[in-house]
């Protein structure tokens, strides 16, 4: 019988895509599509994501719950956890197209939930905090029920497929946002379930990444300690995780993250002038076991923007342009020119260097 | 009547020989001598170690040790060695006494855990082209951040050892080893920017000016101990145990106290130096916190403080109680540690190998969400560098070597060094043996050793695609077990081979 990734670890080559507009305007879906259907290659069908913000204005106080299921006992077992978590403002099922390329379709169901008032107080928690143990719950509880997405304003959908495929299985050409990113997967087997496709999301943080890091185990080991679960066995899953720890919980910058998990070399931290020095040294230090190893790029989403980051070799192809209020970020420049001939600036960033793209003010 | 035949014979090639007298010169034990009458040498093997001195020394090579082939009636109960150590209890009616580390034939878990490489999915590192870090912090680890004003981080941490590569030497007194091994180690150590510690022996005035690479060791019988033997080291080592004589203290005989070791150590010539088995002021976890604080005080809370244990059967639970205790660092000592003297059956028999207390350590220490706030130092015993490698993926942050960095300045392991009588000038206080040892050269062979480790786990680590140390410590899918039982694979948190 073959393993379902989680049980096994899958190692992966990828393409990675995002397109951000900075003053929030929104545009369709389609985009994203075109760009990662440039990069085939890069894939081998077995895996196709996209994260989309700004997807849901209408819902947009609420967080949106994107949950695969088994079969239809393990969503009722799982909507009797949600009913006594959440007060549950909407939900459907995600609308689909069926098509010969998508097989093994699970249950796709969608939530627009906010945490019960009483079950929150009793926690004393903070909200976000509540609905991402929530999400572990589920996750490591609920066999069969599987949490891919969980941010405000914002949705994750993925497949085992090809990623131009999985956008048009999930109709992505019918939203709009300010952000999308994407992602193609090229695993070394047979993945067996959806759940280890990209993005990975953690509340309104999603992940792409392209890479396979050494430092796994290690990171692993330490998020662990810091109330995460790692079920998926996959590097990317890790990586959300570490993003939302250093963020969220220990309000790092974007820049500062980068400090940490593509930590600049000692020799060149030697050089540095005295304070920058002192706080790169520090990160380097007290974060130590966050640090990846091994080849990366991945491009992080969240509410406020994006942020497009490679390990500190450089051993994964990364380039970044701009037009307009546009930012577009891709494993290959020609998946950035398919859908913008002409832009304004084009660059491959160093490895190790962040680059944080911020989008204005959400209103 | 002497009912012990001599464990090795020294054979002697006679047309080589040409009674330079070289080896008689060399050996303390006295084994060697000229007959006049007849102008040959002559040999006493009851008196031989096996330390190879004159062997090594003789310009002809004309020597060599060979175990005798002398035999008992075959028996695999009662083993020529059992029968042999009972000969001696009856003639001395005393404890048996052993040196170095246990010798017996126990797993030796680093040799049955192999290493990952990258293949394909993920490049191997070359260290000759790209950057390949080893330099390391130890101390505790303290996620909370801290702000000014104006929004920037205070980088702000505990008292940290920050090492080049995660290597220091273990504690060895002055006093058990010579002042010139004590120097060599100190020498190295400042020249490799790591550390070596005193043990309890105090700290030669001669040697405060290394003190930025000395951990000073607090023991049980407090020998050397005051106020600027404290404040002039990097970090403070509190000894509760040992690998290779868990549970019991240490014995110093007076006739080692002399001169400069009994001015070190702050007691009178001549006196034994008997450090209790306990510390007396530490009866319990409680107790432990205490000294812990008044060391800290002491130090006005600059120097990180070190509790060191041997690895015993509750090594979870210890462990656990000391991280909560205010230590920064825990090193754990295995059963396989070396010593300058202890009672044979304990040397043999009590504690557990390294590796597995290790590895549950790290792994109780992680589920009570506490890894991060102190270091793992491991020893007893490291042998190289990929028992460096596999003790750091088990989830050490740093090794102490003490046996190995020993060999490297000479010593041939005849595990004799109860007996004073070092050949080598290493586990000796005569000075007409201290001498043999050159702290110019052996300090060099020990900086020789640690950079060559160096070498090969920056390749390792590379081969595994890893160009930091620090993304290798607790990364146990770098490791498979070979030949281990489920049971063992478990303990150690790994899977098998092919799996």
């Amino acid at each position: 019988m073959i393993l379902r990734e989680g049980d096994v670890r899958i190692p992966s080559g990828c393409a990675i895509s995002g397109i951000i507009d900075k003053s929030r305007k929104r545009f369709s879906g389609e985009e994203i599509i075109k760009s990662i259907a440039v990069m085939r290659e890069r894939g081998n069908g077995l895996g196709g994501g996209f994260a989309g913000y700004g997807i849901y204005p209408e819902y947009k106080d609420y967080y949106a719950f994107h949950i695969f299921y088994d079969n239809a006992e393990i969503k009722k077992q799982c909507e009797v956890f949600m009913d006594e978590h959440f007060d549950i403002i909407n939900l459907s099922k995600i609308p689909t197209k069926k098509m010969s390329e998508i097989k093994d379709e699970p249950l796709i169901w969608r939530y627009f939930v906010t945490p019960h008032p009483t079950k929150l107080k009793a926690s004393q928690l903070d909200e976000r905090e509540f609905v991402a143990k929530s999400v572990f719950k589920i996750n490591t509880r609920i066999n069969g029920a599987y949490v891919f997405s969980s941010g405000k304003n914002m949705g994750v959908f993925k497949a085992v497929g090809h990623p131009a495929d999985v956008g048009r299985f999930y109709k992505l050409d019918e939203y709009e946002g300010h952000c999308f990113t994407a992602h193609g997967r090229y695993p070394t087997n047979t993945p067996g379930w959806w759940g280890g496709a990209h993005p990975f999301a953690l509340l309104d943080y999603s992940v792409v990444h392209n890479g396979e890091i050494s430092s796994y185990d290690a990171n692993r080991r330490c998020i662990e300690m810091y109330g995460y679960k790692c079920t998926l066995q996959t590097d990317t899953e890790v990586i959300t995780y570490i993003f939302d720890y250093l963020h969220r919980k220990k309000s790092l910058s974007f820049k500062e993250i980068a400090a940490v998990i593509a930590a600049p070399f000692w020799k060149t931290i030697e050089n540095y002038p005295y304070e920058e020095k002192e706080k790169a040294e520090y990160l380097r230090n007290i974060f130590a076991s966050l640090l990846i190893t091994g080849p990366f790029s991945i491009l992080v989403g969240h509410q406020n923007g994006l942020v497009a980051l490679n390990d500190r070799l450089k051993l994964r192809p990364m380039v970044v342009a701009e037009k307009g209020s546009r930012v577009y970020v891709a494993s290959e420049e020609s998946a950035i020119r398919i859908i913008e001939p002409t832009l304004d600036r084009i660059w491959a960033p160093k490895g190790g260097e962040a680059v944080v793209i911020n989008a204005t003010e959400d209103k | 009547m002497n009912y012990i035949y001599p464990e090795y014979e020294v054979v002697r090639n006679y047309a080589r020989c040409i009674t330079c007298r070289a080896c008689e010169n060399q050996c303390s034990n006295m084994v060697h001598c000229y007959v006049e009458c007849e102008s040959r040498m002559e040999s006493k093997d009851d008196n031989c170690v096996n330390c190879h001195r004159c062997v090594t020394i003789c310009p002809t090579r004309a020597l060599k040790i060979v175990k005798s082939t002398h035999t008992f009636r075959e028996n695999a109960n009662w083993t020529g060695k059992t029968i042999n150590e009972i000969y001696k209890q009856a003639q001395s009616g005393g404890v048996l006494l052993s040196s170095m580390g246990n010798p017996e034939n126990y797993p030796i878990y680093f040799d049955k855990i192999l290493i990952n490489a990258s293949q394909v999915t993920n490049p191997s590192i070359d260290p000759l082209r790209e950057p390949m870090e080893t330099r390391v912090f130890l101390g505790c680890k303290s996620h909370k951040i801290t702000r000014d004003g104006g929004g920037k981080i205070i980088p702000k941490t505990t008292p940290q050892l920050d090492l080049s590569v995660p290597i220091m030497f273990s504690a060895m007194s002055y006093g058990s080893i010579s002042y010139n091994a004590h120097e060599s180690l100190a020498k190295a150590s400042e020249q490799l920017g790591i550390y070596y510690n005193t043990g309890e022996g105090g700290l030669h005035e001669d040697f405060y000016k290394y003190s930025k690479n000395t951990i000073v060791q607090v023991a049980s019988g407090r020998f050397g101990v005051h106020k600027d033997y404290l404040n002039t080291a990097a970090a403070i080592e509190i000894k509760m145990g040992q690998g290779a004589k868990p549970g019991i203290g240490g014995h110093l005989p007076g006739t080692k106290i002399v001169g400069a070791v009994s001015r070190t150590r702050m007691i009178p010539e001549g006196s034994d130096a008997i450090s209790p088995a306990p510390h007396h002021d530490i009866y319990s976890i409680e107790d432990l916190r205490q000294l812990v604080y008044s060391l800290k005080e002491a130090t006005d809370y600059k120097k990180p403080v070190i509790v060191k244990i041997a690895a015993v059967h509750n090594i979870t639970s210890i462990a656990s109680g000391i991280a909560r205790s205010g230590a920064d660092i825990i090193a754990i000592d295995g059963f396989r540690g070396g010593t300058g003297a202890a009672p044979t059956k304990i040397r043999d028999n009590v504690g557990i190998p390294i590796e597995l207390a290790l590895a549950s350590v790290d792994k109780r220490l992680r589920d009570e969400g506490i890894r991060d706030s102190v270091s793992l130092v491991v020893g007893g015993s490291i042998r190289s560098s990929s028992d460096v490698v596999k003790a750091i993926a088990l989830g050490a942050d740093c090794v102490y070597i003490g046996s190995a960095a020993l060999i490297a300045m000479g010593c041939h392991l005849c595990r004799s060094c109860q007996s004073g009588k070092c050949n080598w000038g290493i586990a000796t206080q005569a000075p007409e043996l201290v001498k043999r040892l050159n702290p110019a050269i052996a300090h060099q062979r020990l900086v020789n050793l640690v950079i060559a480790w160096e070498h090969e786990i920056k390749e390792m680590m590379g081969g595994m695609g890893i160009n930091s140390i620090e993304s290798l410590k607790g990364n146990r899918l770098m490791l498979r077990g070979i030949g281990l039982n489920e049971k063992e694979l478990s303990i150690l948190g790994i899977y098998h081979a092919g799996e």
